[in-house]
């Protein structure tokens, strides 16, 4: 158990890094669209090159990040009946739900997006857009977000297993971090007590 | 028993899809999980071909290049900057000292930062939190009743929802097969007579229930002139002259300027004029603005220049939907940088939560896709439309079983499972029916704004607690939350039984000769997506059948 614990948490370290990198490529989607909105407007120019480039990183975004989601627990689930249940049961119902529902989809993805990349490689396929940019480096992001995702399942799995067994925490805990809004909330009491000063 | 399950495969389908979400596993995998275990099922039966699943990775391509989905992350990060620019602040301080002193001010003050705050993004959990951190504490002081306090609230942040630019439309306008910008312009009108009908509440309540909707004393102003006046005649003079700035401008435009490109450059005429005005002054220190005119200018200017940026370039043409959004993203980290509120921890923060937003979001949309792949292969949807067309009263009929099934299952499910799981279904009966989409789309968004706000799940008044004083009680918010449901539900009724106040907004582009438009904004012309030879990768169902392929 200790082994697979260890190896649980090299993943989430894997998870988080690629997470925490992955994400500043919203910030690189938001520049490379203003910038080719307003070339195209500014010089009557336009690129598709430019416009495929804003859902490479887009699909970059949501593929790469969803292993860290899961590993956060943000994904979003529904929670009326099983808000009720003990902990332990919900944990029992996470297990299930990663071996039954996100392991086996995971793994069907990945082994037919896997095919299609390589079709994609090695026919060097290109967009159908003038200009367009090759395609097998978007194809690979499927295959990679989904082997990631389960990665990030299997860790999940044993730590569910561990705290089953007592061995670990609650997997399904968030952090006790502030939400977005409690600092949001927090900034703007600071900012009024700065003024009433 | 295999003919038993050949004949009911769609209701068993559906049936095993709640009982799955129902598990409290992420709805993203449980949604597809569905789909692949009815899709083995079916290839078992004899329904479907073993070939259906290499179709899987194409349904997630669509997903992918899809340039309107590209608005969440942009519209989101844009939202999580501005809420700590300090523009809402700004914004609640002034307006509410402008307001305060006649009765009901304070609120009124609310509804009208709300709606601005609205139409820059909207993100609602931020505008309830300013709101209630700002506005509550005044209006407590004063005397105002709590239950309408709280109330008016929690249901301006909502506002968020409707009034464009808003991700509600967004994804509506991408499951309905419509394009953002029809969906905005339908949106519209609808956003500001709610907004009016909040006001005109409001209004009532000051002539019914003076006691509920205090006047501020005169002495509750802090902007105010060296000799204690309120310097109110100078703004109002600011507001005659850019008003007559903007009249002007728009009278001399030629004839056949098409009606929302006209309101949108005389506005920023008008808007423009008064910042100069403003700037001159205050540079120049010709003291012949007042303290509250100057002040209200400036805190209206970050706003309306967002406004303009992201709505004002999508109306004319100039931006799509997208485009806009990121525009916006971008305008918003320059004036956060510019009023120092922007460092590299807070950039980071605001990344993470975009980036894990879009995620478990985008992932719902590709459950709902891999579900939907199986659940129409097995003539799910035909089951679906069966079940609608047989209701009575035809059109009316639907809308209104349709209106009270999302309200009741907003209690229990959030925007985006609506949007990805039910949506898609309802639009093509509603198709069917010769129901407008972007008619229907508007409607259920005004119907799903409520689920914010109904007690005692909505996230508007769970986000008020968390920041409102402890002598409200959490009845106060309930109670207070309930008149402004019922406006809602009023509101519903109202575009249920007057179209227009959708398709106006539409009509009168097309009452602009076509020709015109297309020199003016060649972009604009029926999609409102400039790139329309580009393959579209929108993430509709389309009307066909996408597993038709797959069947025997």
């Amino acid at each position: 158990m200790q082994v697979l614990l260890g190896i649980s948490a090299r993943i989430d370290r894997m998870t988080t890094f690629i997470g925490k990198n992955v994400m500043w490529l919203v910030l690189a989607a938001v520049l490379v669209s203003s910038i080719n909105a307003i070339v195209r407007k500014a010089f009557n120019m336009s690129s598709n090159a430019f416009l495929e480039m804003q859902w490479y990183l887009f699909s970059a975004v949501f593929l790469l990040c969803a292993p860290y989601a899961l590993l956060k627990n943000e994904h979003v689930r529904i929670d009326v009946i099983s808000g009720r249940f003990s902990i332990r049961s919900r944990v029992w119902m996470e297990l299930v739900g990663t071996l039954l529902f996100l392991l086996p989809i995971a793994c069907v993805v990945l082994y037919f997006s896997w095919h299609v990349f390589l079709v994609a490689l090695h026919s060097g396929e290109v967009s159908p857009n003038d200009g367009g940019l090759v395609l097998w480096p978007a194809r690979l992001l499927v295959p990679v977000g989904f082997a990631l995702l389960i990665l990030q399942g299997l860790s999940q799995a044993v730590k569910c297993i561990a705290f089953l067994r007592g061995m670990g925490a609650d997997p399904l805990r968030k952090e006790q971090k502030p939400t977005a809004e409690e600092e949001l909330a927090e900034a703007i009491r600071q900012q009024r007590l700065h003024q009433g000063a | 028993m295999a003919e038993f399950l050949i004949a009911n495969i769609a209701p068993l389908m559906f049936g095993a899809m709640v009982l799955l979400l129902l598990l409290g596993y992420p709805v993203a995998f449980s949604l597809a999980a569905c789909g692949v275990i009815f899709g083995l099922l079916g290839v078992e039966l004899g329904l479907l071909q073993a070939t259906l699943f290499q179709a899987l990775p194409e349904r997630i391509w669509g997903v992918m290049a899809n340039d309107t989905l590209l608005a969440i992350p942009f519209f989101t990060l844009m939202g999580l900057i501005l809420e700590r620019s300090g523009m809402a602040e700004d914004l609640l301080d002034t307006i509410g000292q402008l307001f305060g002193p006649i009765r009901g001010g304070l609120a009124f003050a609310v509804i009208f930062v709300g709606a601005m705050l609205a139409a820059t993004t909207g993100v609602v959990a931020a505008s309830v939190i300013s709101m209630g951190l700002i506005s509550l504490p005044i209006m407590m002081r004063y005397g105002y009743d709590r239950r309408i306090a709280s109330g008016v609230i929690a249901a301006s942040g909502t506002l968020a929802q409707i009034i464009p630019p808003s991700l509600v439309l967004i994804v509506m306008a991408d499951q309905l097969g419509k394009s953002v910008g029809d969906m905005y312009k339908g949106a519209f009108i609808p956003g500001f007579v709610l907004t009016g009908l909040y006001a005109g509440f409001i209004v009532l309540l000051a002539i019914f229930r003076p006691k509920w909707v205090p006047a501020l004393p005169a002495e509750a102003r802090t902007i105010r002139e060296g000799d204690g006046s309120a310097g109110l005649r100078s703004l109002g003079l600011l507001t005659v002259l850019s008003v007559g700035a903007a009249m002007v401008f728009a009278h001399y435009r030629p004839d056949d300027t098409p009606t929302d490109e006209l309101i949108v450059t005389a506005m920023s005429v008008g808007v423009g004029f008064a910042f100069v005005l403003a700037v001159l002054n205050k540079a120049l220190r010709l003291n012949l603005l007042s303290r509250m005119a100057e002040r209200v200018t400036f805190v209206l200017i970050p706003p309306l220049g967002l406004i303009f940026l992201v709505l004002g370039t999508i109306f004319l043409g100039v931006a799509t939907p997208t485009e806009g959004g990121a525009m916006g993203a971008t305008g918003a980290l320059l004036m956060a940088m510019a009023r120092r509120r922007l460092d590299f921890k807070l950039l980071g923060q605001a990344m993470e939560t975009t980036a894990k937003l879009t995620a478990f979001v985008v992932f719902i949309l590709v459950g709902a896709r891999v579900f939907s792949l199986t659940f129409y292969g097995v003539d799910g949807h035909k089951w679906v439309e069966h079940l609608l067309l047989d209701l009575p009263g035809g059109q009316m009929g639907f809308l209104i079983v349709t209106n009270i099934l999302v309200f009741v299952l907003a209690f229990f499910l959030d925007f985006f499972e609506l949007a990805f799981i039910i949506v898609p279904l309802l639009g093509p009966v509603a198709d069917k029916l010769g129901i407008d989409l972007i008619w229907f789309g508007v409607l259920l968004g005004v119907n799903m704004q409520t689920s914010f706000m109904h007690p005692p799940f909505g996230f508007s008044l769970f986000f008020l607690r968390s920041v409102a004083p402890a002598e409200v009680k959490t009845t106060e918010i309930y109670w207070g939350a309930i008149p402004f449901v019922v406006i809602q539900l009023i509101m519903v009724a109202l575009v249920i039984t007057f179209p227009q106040l959708v398709t106006a907004g539409l009509d009168k582009r097309d009452a602009v000769d076509i020709d015109q438009v297309q020199i003016v904004v060649p972009e604009m012309e029926d999609s409102g997506n400039p790139y329309a030879d580009i393959k579209p990768g929108g993430s509709e169902p389309p009307p066909d059948d996408p597993a038709a392929a797959f069947k025997r």
